[in-house]
This record gives structure tokens, sequence and C-alpha cells, in this order.
């Protein structure tokens, strides 16, 4: 908040003032951004610390300090990101791309289960999901693939180029996590939608999607052929009928749905029968947003959904601020991943959405979601801080 | 460094303002989606999902531990679990209008293969005493088939539940019935009566012998298994779980040659009866029996009315009653070493004093008879044990009549007073005194007479309105072999984990001491020896010929209406002895016909086992 004032000023002004925030090396953020990032943040400390005490025996804190363990390393990732130039990653694009299809597959190879998906690989102090970090990646390198052939071919070929180099790694993330790969796929529609592929084209994709969806979903099973598995498939239209009770996946959709519609207005604090006696289930990470609903009512619910409206608008606005349009593509891409994630996991959490196990952005209990989602931001303030940087080139002699 | 794409910039303007537009668009209409169903689902109806989540449930359903075993001293187990089937209702679920509860009866009755009024009446009498909720058992032992036909059909018949259950089994027999006790489920009084609040509805409690009162060391504890259930009572998921712990394991003082020894003994003479043996040093208790007995296994399934009415009629010998610490008896001329040393301490006589007995005296216009009138001469302290002179004691008595000095020595040997043995149900007896017996008879003038003199003099040969147990008198005896400790006989020697391994040894405990002059306590010694083992003391055609050498004494009580109480205390080695036994048999006669044989008996087998022990199992006494 602070520096954003301090940075609209200088603008006005031409003044370059020297301020505590320029010393700590927060020059040129955007503040709102940052405000809504560590909001999110310590609202997930502030629930993990009330709704999650009994979770594990003992230690009542164990995933609130977990959780500010990851933040602060995620902030940490944040600054140092942010300090570089963000266009750099553009010449590196092959690199990061091959990086980004390499770590998906040594998932397969030498990946750990966690919570019923292999989606882990298992390093040194930490487990480490890559489709996570997987996200900035796709949107870095797929962002600089459409600058680079931006003037080849047709624009049919072009539009088939940047499905199928977006496809590809949403394909095999697929086969480890459907959640994800539903994030890769949205992140890849909106770097085209921002990228200007015709309109017809668009329209035909989603068609096909559509189509494929459908076919998936309905006429497989009804074929006697089901692709996917009968949990997968549950989980993914339970939430059109919770009630029906067939099992685990309508369990946990009409549990979520039960705690946060008995929040109400205000919520009802420690009485949070749903969440405290464990109807619940994962009530720290997919269903964090839930806890908040139950325990802190419309009023805190509607708090958490404002501070990510708040990032994603400031996420929308570097796509016209932006000193190049490689920035314009990686705002796109970023701020359509938070948003969708968003609202996969609260429209899960409130009963629209089907079960996938998308985490909601900083407020799931998660180091590698956490972490990630950090250095998005970065990327973001290091567009914001370029952008600015490229104005005062202009105006200052 | 890289050379920008060129878009026309003009383009790129337009073109991505109307980009950021429609992904802005989109953004917005997504928010807008979540806001309004949030909204919505929290304050238009979110009391209606309050009422759903308070309406969440859960159902703990408590895993019961098995029972600790109970061990004799030498690891012979007496008590042990076994797994049954029960069939059980839950009451909850039994509907509560006629028409449907009749029909549930008769479907249950068609499963069980009984009759619609069997069913009806079990679940009657089950539901009488139990708390509030706790399941209702309508057979315990449900064989394979039946068990097997309902996990098929549970759907069926929903309310029925086959649960597995632990049940007492007594691989010994009839073996310390009445020491063991028994174990059954927790009644509303119970439940009112405990604050233990581990124990809930439908758990077991011991409510007799060991069993109840060790029941926290037996009973082990619960665990829980949290179920979540729907709104009409279908479990949706477990939760979570808390293993039971099993009870820990009791290992008795009791000696399985000793009690099968006295329990034979006593089953041998055919009449009402009681053994106790005990360490004279430690009060450990070797054996304890009252006859006639019974099954202990009994208890482990409903008893019919017949049943409970038999364990308790007084014609066929109240098996239930356990006469070794419970009845109220006079004990006759076992009591005489109390009157003896009361008399040695105040003075009144010395061990050499003689009396002249001539089978008669005449006090205070009474006259007090020997039995059978038989004179035994000139007799000194050391011989009016020997033959049991009552003259002798008669006078004593006389004597001591103003000062209370019989009852103060009475009372330090524990008659008139419960011993504290680990057992519930001990009767404290009578000691009578002047201002004990003018009480009692203020309150009813029926029972008791005022006190006379000759109350006293009564009571100085165990006779009169005394009531004592056998337990008390081995304890009595017990003090004097030992040269004055009154012991706290106790039936647990350790308690021991499910694993075997010793938790916690019970110490013996002095409850009091008696200062008894020790040559006061040789001359008696030497006179109940002189009884049992010379030739003309009053036992000595049963203990004349036991290799080992005892000091013990007969007594015959009249009880009237009842025919002669037969008593006999002794103790062994003499004359540093290590074992009591006491032996009462009812309606037994002479003392030395009846009760001594079975104190034989316990003797032999005692010793018996020790010289088995000493030469590695081959020896025998001699």
């Amino acid at each position: 908040m602070e520096s954003s004032r301090v940075s609209r000023g200088e603008v006005q002004s031409f003044h370059h003032r020297v301020s505590l925030l320029d010393r700590v090396g927060v020059r040129g953020m955007d503040g709102w951004m940052a405000f809504s990032a560590l909001g999110l943040l310590a609202c997930s400390l502030f629930t993990l610390h009330q709704g999650s005490r009994n979770a594990i025996p003992g230690s009542p804190d164990y995933y609130m300090q977990h959780q500010a363990l990851y933040g602060l390393v995620g902030i940490v990732a944040m600054f140092l990101i942010s300090r570089v130039d963000y266009s750099r990653f553009r010449e590196l694009r092959v690199g990061i791309y091959t990086f980004l299809c390499s770590s998906i597959f040594a998932v397969f190879a030498f990946g750990v289960a966690a919570r019923g998906s292999t989606n882990s690989l298992e390093l040194p102090f930490f487990t480490f999901q890559p489709a996570e970090l997987g996200k900035l990646l796709l949107v870095l390198s797929l962002a600089g693939f459409v600058i680079d052939g931006a003037r080849r071919g047709s624009e049919g070929k072009r539009t088939i180029r940047y499905l199928a180099l977006g496809f590809a790694p949403t394909g095999l993330v697929l086969l480890q996590d459907l959640g994800t790969s539903l994030v890769f796929g949205a992140i890849t529609l909106a770097i085209m939608v921002a990228a200007g592929v015709r309109w017809t084209h668009l329209v035909a994709i989603s068609g096909v999607l559509a189509t494929v969806i459908a076919i998936v979903l309905v006429a497989m099973p009804m074929a006697g052929a089901p692709l996917l598995k009968e949990y997968q498939q549950e989980r993914l239209t339970s939430f059109l009928e919770p009630s029906s009770d067939i099992g685990d996946g309508g369990y946990q959709q009409n549990q979520a749905k039960v705690a946060a519609g008995s929040g109400g207005t205000t919520g009802r604090g420690d009485q949070a029968t749903q969440s405290r006696l464990g109807f619940l289930p994962e009530n720290h990470t997919d269903f964090i947003f839930a806890v908040v609903a139950e325990r802190y009512g419309f009023v805190g619910a509607a708090l958490v959904l404002s501070l990510f409206a708040l990032l994603f608008w400031r996420a929308l606005r570097l796509m016209t601020l932006s000193k190049n349009f490689y920035g314009t593509l990686v705002a796109a891409g970023i701020a359509a991943a938070i948003m969708f994630q968003v609202f996969v996991n609260v429209g899960m959490n409130l009963g629209i959405m089907p079960i996938t196990g998308i985490p909601l952005p900083l407020m799931s209990y998660g180091g590698s979601a956490v972490i990630a989602t950090f250095l998005m931001i970065g990327v973001l303030q290091s567009i914001h801080i370029q952008s600015r940087a490229g104005q005062r080139g202009a105006w200052i002699p | 460094m890289r050379i920008e794409p060129v878009i026309p910039k003009t383009r790129r303007r337009s073109g991505t303002a109307l980009r950021v537009a429609i992904i802005g668009g989109a953004g917005l209409v997504l928010f807008g989606i979540l806001f309004f169903r949030l909204w919505s689902l929290q304050v238009v109806t979110g009391d209606r999902y309050l009422a759903e989540a308070t309406e969440n449930r859960t159902r703990e359903i408590r895993i019961r531990p098995p029972r600790g075993r109970i061990l004799d001293r030498d690891g012979n187990v007496l008590v042990d679990n076994r797994t049954s089937m029960a069939l059980q209702l839950d009451p909850l679920e039994v509907p509560s209008a006629i028409p449907a509860r009749r029909k549930l009866f008769k479907s249950i009755a068609g499963v069980m293969d009984r009759d619609f009024d069997w069913v009806r009446r079990r679940y009657r009498i089950e539901i009488k005493d139990n708390p509030p909720g706790s399941p209702v058992t309508l057979a315990d032992d449900v064989g394979d088939d039946l068990v097997f036909y309902l996990q098929e059909h549970q759907a069926e018949y929903p309310e029925i539940q086959v649960n597995r259950i632990f049940v007492r089994k007594y691989p010994q027999g009839y073996e310390a019935a009445h020491l063991l006790g028994s174990v059954g489920e927790v009644t509303a009084d119970d439940l009112a009566n405990s604050d233990d609040p581990s124990i809930e509805a439908g758990d077991s409690l011991g409510k007799a012998g060991i069993e109840q009162t060790y029941d926290d060391t037996l009973r082990g504890s619960a665990g829980e298994t949290k179920y979540q259930v729907d709104s009409t009572g279908k479990v949706k998921r477990q939760l979570t779980a808390l293993t039971p712990k099993p009870g820990n394991s009791l290992r008795l003082t009791l000696s399985q040659v000793v009690q099968n020894a006295g329990e034979a003994a006593l089953s041998s003479i055919g009449l009402p009866g009681a053994f106790v043996a005990m360490d004279v040093n430690t009060g450990e208790v070797f054996g304890m029996g009252s006859g006639p007995t019974f099954d202990p296994s009994i208890f482990t399934h409903p008893l019919s009315q017949k049943q409970a009415n038999a364990l308790f009629d007084e014609d066929q010998g109240a098996p239930m009653f356990n006469r070794a610490i419970g009845s109220q008896y006079p004990v006759g001329s076992i009591y005489k070493p109390i009157t003896a040393l009361a008399a040695l301490d105040a003075g009144d006589i010395t061990p050499s004093t003689v009396v002249n007995d001539t089978g008669s005296v005449k006090i205070a216009d009474q006259d007090f008879d020997n039995a059978g009138k038989e004179a035994h001469g000139p007799v000194d302290m050391r011989r009016s044990l020997q033959v049991s002179s009552d003259v002798y004691y008669y006078l004593l008595g006389a004597k001591m009549n103003g000062t209370n000095q019989l009852q103060k020595w009475s009372d330090q040997f524990g008659i008139g007073r419960t011993t504290g043995i680990d057992l519930p149900g001990e009767s404290a007896g009578f000691l009578p005194s002047r201002k004990a017996v003018n009480e009692l008879h203020r309150e009813e003038p029926k029972l008791l007479d005022p006190w006379v003199i000759g109350d006293n003099i009564q009571l100085a040969i165990g006779q009169g309105s005394l009531q004592a147990d056998p337990l008390q008198m081995a304890v009595a005896y017990a003090a004097l072999g030992n040269g004055g400790d009154v012991l706290k006989p106790r039936l647990v020697l350790q308690t021991e984990d499910a694993a075997g391994r010793v938790l916690e040894e019970t110490e013996p405990e002095v409850v009091r001491h008696i200062p008894i002059d020790p040559g006061d306590r040789d001359v008696i010694m030497s006179g109940l020896h002189d009884a049992a083992q010379t030739p003309e003391g009053t036992s000595y055609k049963v203990f004349g010929g036991f290799p080992v050498p005892v000091a013990g004494k007969t007594g015959t009580a009249e009880r009237p209406p009842h025919g002669d109480q037969a008593w006999y205390s002794v103790m062994a080695p003499y004359p540093n002895p290590e074992i009591v036994v006491t032996t009462t048999i009812e309606e037994g006669g002479f003392g030395a016909d009846t009760a001594a044989p079975v104190a034989l008996q316990i003797l032999s087998a005692y010793f018996d086992k020790q010289a088995k022990a000493v030469s590695g199992g081959t020896g025998a006494v001699e």
C-alpha cells in the first residue's frame, strides 16, 4: 500500500526519492499486489492456527508453523525473482520448457504418492511437487514461444503450435493429477487469448474441449469403457448431485458445503463443528476455504475472496503496464492461473465445482504451492518494476 | 541483445485492451459467481446448513477389553476369558409403537428360533436393570449358523447386532467359586453409585468376590472407535480409533493343593461348613472355601429365577453364602486360648494354678457343666486346653466379669471386627459385652436378655451370644502363633500385566500388635499341642499320627435351634507355626469328629506339597 503511493508520487513528480521501502529493496514493487499476497498468507496462518489445532495431537500449531516457514521462503524467493528482469526468461524458454517437461517425467520415474496421486518428488528436506512450479514455468516458456513465433506461419499453424506446446505438458500432468492439468490448460488458453489467436479458433478449441469432456465423463462410462477410474469419475460428477451420497466424493462435497453454509454471516468461531470434529476432510489443504467460511462466516470468506480479486486485478493491470508484449502474456498466464485455481477450489468448497485436488493459492497448506505462488507474484513484481524502469528511462533524461 | 518482435503499436494496444477486457471480464464473472454463491449459501440458506451441521453426529462404538486373568500362586489359571458371539439389540432402534415393536420381536423370534413371548420377556428383563442406551443382550453364545445368517442378512435386521463379547471361563471348575466372584453388566444403580467416569453403560463390572474388590485392576480400559453417522444413523466413515487396554491379571495367594484338599474334605463331610488356611506370618490365604459350593460359570449366562433362588435357598444350604467370611457362629472351645491370655494378663491366674474340675460348677446359683458333665480332676492351664475343661474357663469368665478384661483381649484379637480381607461381604460378628448386650436389649428386648454374669461365663468358652466366622478365628490363632501380630488376611499376591510382568506385589500388613507375654504364649501353645497330639488330647484320634507337630483345638458350640457347630483351629508346625487352619462344620457335632478331619486333609496337602518341593517332586511326608 505504502510503496504504491510512493511509486505513484515518483512517477508524477519525476523525483527520485529514497524511501524506507527503497532501502529494503522493494522499490518499484506493486504495493497492493504485495499487500494482497501477504494478507492471504496471514489469513492462511490465522485459519491454520485456529482451525487445525486438533489435526496433529501434541503439536496444535504444526501446520501453522510449517506454513509460516514456507511463506517466509516464498517471500524471500519473491523478492529475489522480482529483482530479475523477467525478459531474461524469454531467452531461456527452451531450457525452461525442457526442465518443465523433464521434471514432470521425473515424477513418473521417482515420484512418491501423496493423498492418492503420485505427484511429488522426495528431495532432501522437502517433498517437492514439480507441477506447482510447472505452472509458472509453463507461463514463462509458452509466452516466450508465442513471441518467438509471432510472425511465423499462418494463424492456423500458430494456433496449432501454441496448442501443441501448451497441451504437451498438460497431457503429461493429466496422467498424474487431474486438477493441475486443468490449471495448465487454463494457462494455455489464457495466453492464447492474450496472444491474439483468432476468435474462430478459440471457439473451435472450446467446442472440441467440451466434446472431449462430454465423451470422457458421459459417453464412455455409458458405453461401458470408462477412461477415468471410478473414484475420479465420481469426484468430477458428484457435485451435480452431492446429496445422492454415492460415496466418498459426494460425502466430502456435502460436508464442505454444509461447513461453508453453516458459517452464516458472521461465522461459528470455535463452535465450528464441521471442521473441528473432523467431518470436513483435508481441512488444512483443499478445504481450507470451507473452514474460513464456517469459522468466520460470510464476512471472513468475502474478505479472502476480495484479497484474491485485488490480486487478480493487479495482475491484470500489468497486462497493459508491461514494457513489452512478453510481459503482457506472462501477466495474462499468471492471472489466469491464479483466477482459475481460486474459482475451482472455492467453487469446490461451495459445492458448485467438482472435487479436483487444486489448492487455494497462498491459503492451502503446502510448501510447493505456497513457494510457487510467491514466485509467480515475484515475476509479476518484476514486470511492474521493469515497466516503471522503462517509463523512467523514457521520461527522465 | 535480442531484438523485440516488431508488432504494430496500434494493433497491440487496441488488441491487448480488448483481450485484457475479455480476461478481466471472465475473471469478473467468475468472482461474481463465487460471491453470489457464497452469499446465497451463507447468508440466505445458512440456517438450513447450520441445522444440518448440528445434526451431523458421531457414534462411538466402545471396544471392551478382555478382563485380566486370575491365577493361583503357582500360576494355575482360575479365571480366564473366552469370546462369545452375543446377539444384541440397540434399545434406541426398538420402535416404541406397539405394532412395530411386535413385528420386530416376531422377526427376531423367527431368526432365533424362539417364540415371541420369549423374546419379549428377555427384552423386558434385560432392559429393566440396564442403564439407558446400553445394548440389550438377547442371547450370548450364539451359534455360527445364526451369526453367518445375520451377517448375510444385515440389511433385513438393522436393529440386531451380533457382537463379540468376552465371557469369563473357569478352567478349574468349582475351585474357589466363593472367592473369585462374578462379572456382570453394569446396572443403572452401579452407574449412579460409581464415581469412575470410565465406566459406561454396557460395560462389565466385577459383582462379587475378587472380581469386585479388584475390579479396577482387572477391568482394563475400553477402547473406542468413532464413526460419523448421518441423520438416519447410518455409518458414514470411521473418524478415530482408540485401542482398548486389557485388564491386568491377579496372582492369588491360593495354593491349589490346599484349596482342593479343603474343598474335597468339606464336600466329603456333606454338611455346610467352611475352612480357612492362612500363612501365620504374612496373612496370605492359602485356601478358603465354603460348602455347599456352586459352579462359578453359572453367572456367565443370564440366571433363571429358579437358578437364582437355588443359590440362596436355605434348605439347599444357600450355596452362594461364603461361610468362611460371612457366617456368624458361636465358636465354642477354640475360643479358650483368648480367655486364657486375658486371664493371665490380668493376673487372675497363673499357668500353674490348679483347678479341681468336678464336671460342673455352681456360680451365682446356676450350674455350669462340662460337656457330658465329664470330670477332668485337677487341671492347670496346659491341661485345661488339652482336655478342654469348661469348668476351668467358667471360673475365669466369672472372675473377669466386672473388668471388661475378656472383651478387651477379644477385641484385640479381632473378635467383633472385620479382618479387612480383600473380599466383599465380610461380617464383623458380635462380641458380647455388658454395654453391647444391654444396648441391644434396649433396642430389641426379645432378642437378648440384659447382661448377667452368665454371659461372661459363656463367652469364656466361646458360647452365648458370641458370633464369629472361621476367618476371624484363623487371624486370632495366627496372632497367637506369631507372637501377637494381628495380620490383615489377603488373597492377592501380586498384580501382573497381560504379558505376565509383575506390576505390584502386595505386602504383609500388621493391623495391630497384641502384647502377648512369650511365656504365656508358650504355655498355651503347649496346651494346644497336647490337645492335638497327646493321648488324652481332644483331637488325638485325628492328629495323633500326623508326622508334623501341630497345636490344635477342637470346638463344639451349642447353636440352638441347630445341632452343635463343630470347630477346629490348628497351627503347624509346632512350636513355631507357619500355617494356621480353621474349619467349621454346621451341625457337625464334636469338633474332632468332623472339623478336625477337614483340617487334617488340608495340612496333609500343605506339607505334602512342601515335601515334594524340597525333594524335587518325589518325596512324601515322613
